[in-house]
């Protein structure tokens, strides 16, 4: 809304001045994964680049996927791939009406985050 | 866009200071959010110490106490003092609620009250509420019907029926669930807000209403209904207990229903 009258505006900021609940944090994360899980696609995408662009090409991206770096920012894509996975199912459930209350939807929040550690360990475990 | 910062009019200073009264035992300290229009300056946070054995139990105890004994200046909404007329609603701990029905003793540490959040203050505690009492009457809560009533008698509802509009109609449009809504905080232009919207679905849902097809038609816009991401603050901080979040949804199943 416009502020044509020079009052101040209360302070509101999440984290800062309104506390975090645990569904707040869970929909933030939401986005957050989204925007990571395709930017992290953008990786892959270099990565099938750098196949079609010759062996040497494909020996660095395959070296710098491979180092310490490039492992962390792989983990980090996948969690936030079965993140927004868990997640979504989550906001499907409530799209179809269920488990809008509030001990349901706590109960759901940390089901999808411990869901989500354990997914992805289990991925890097087997992979 | 999105703002994240106050902007420099609005970023609060460190204000006074008034120290608990000498020989008190139970000290709780109040940082309150003042405003002066007159001074032409920054909100402040001002501190006030509070004897507890000489103050009653709630927040709008703590408050009607320094307003009359410490700063007659300290400006807020009260009226009922029992959680039915939504004026006392604000920011306490970090979430919203009603001052007259948070006891004191609900918040542990030292209690931060502002105005409800991301409002144009008038004084102290004391929010515009124009616009949202705008947006309410923009879904004209009212019953809207053709029919005309038989005789001399009321519209009937089945006690079926009735039933729907429990948790509905306890709504007392404190705007506490709207001001906690990160969406509305951003987007108050156009989407309507958690308060608004349960109360657009308590006359979708209303059996005697005959207007349902209006009703929906003026929310099926991408920012009025969509712009809720079921974050649930407004869920997690009504005082009431209900539960806006379920309502929206509700709204949104409607709105594929009538489609298909």
């Amino acid at each position: 809304m416009q502020n044509s009258t020079k009052r101040p505006l209360s302070p509101f900021m999440l984290g800062t001045h309104y506390k975090w609940q645990l569904t707040s944090a869970t929909s933030l994360l939401h986005r957050a994964t989204g925007i990571a899980a395709a930017v992290g696609s953008l990786v892959v995408v270099y990565w099938l680049t750098s196949l079609a662009a010759g062996p040497q090409a494909f020996d660095i991206a395959t070296s710098f996927l491979g180092s310490w770096l490039g492992k962390f920012i792989l983990f980090f894509w996948t969690w936030a791939l079965f993140y927004h996975l868990c997640n979504g199912i989550r906001h499907l459930m409530w799209d179809l009406d269920y488990g809008f209350d509030l001990p349901t939807t706590y109960l759901t929040g940390k089901i999808v985050i411990i869901a989500s550690a354990i997914l992805n360990l289990l991925l890097w475990l087997v992979a | 866009m999105a703002e994240f910062k106050l902007p420099a009019n609005s970023v609060v200073k460190e204000g006074k200071t008034w120290p608990a009264p000498k020989g008190a035992t139970r000290i709780k300290t109040f940082k309150i959010y003042r405003y002066d229009p007159d001074s032409g300056q920054n909100p402040r946070w001002d501190t006030f110490q509070i004897d507890l054995d000489k103050c009653a139990p709630m927040v709008l105890d703590a408050l009607l106490k320094i307003k009359n004994e410490i700063d007659t200046t300290l400006t807020f909404r009260r009226s009922c003092r029992e959680g039915i007329c939504g004026s006392c609603a604000m920011n306490i701990g970090g979430t919203n609620t009603l001052a007259c029905i948070k006891a004191i003793d609900d918040i542990p540490g030292d209690i931060t009250i502002s105005p409800l959040p991301h409002m144009q203050v008038i004084k102290d505690l004391v929010p515009d509420l124009t616009h949202f009492y705008a947006q309410y009457a923009s879904i004209k809560p009212w019953m809207q019907t053709d029919t005309p009533i038989s005789g001399d008698r009321e519209r009937l509802q089945s006690p079926e029926d009735r039933k729907k509009l429990d948790g509905l109609y306890e709504c007392i449009l404190c705007a506490s669930c709207s001001t906690s809504c990160p969406s509305y905080w951003w987007n108050s232009d156009r989407y309507l807000g958690p308060a608004v919207l349960l109360q657009a679905y308590r006359w979708v849902i209303d059996s005697r209403d005959e207007a349902t097809g209006e009703r929906l038609d003026n929310l099926e816009d991408p920012f009025r209904l969509y712009r809720c991401h079921t974050i649930m603050n407004c869920t997690n901080t009504c005082p009431k207990g209900l539960n806006p979040a379920k309502a929206i949804g509700q709204l949104k199943k409607f709105m594929v229903e009538r489609r298909a």
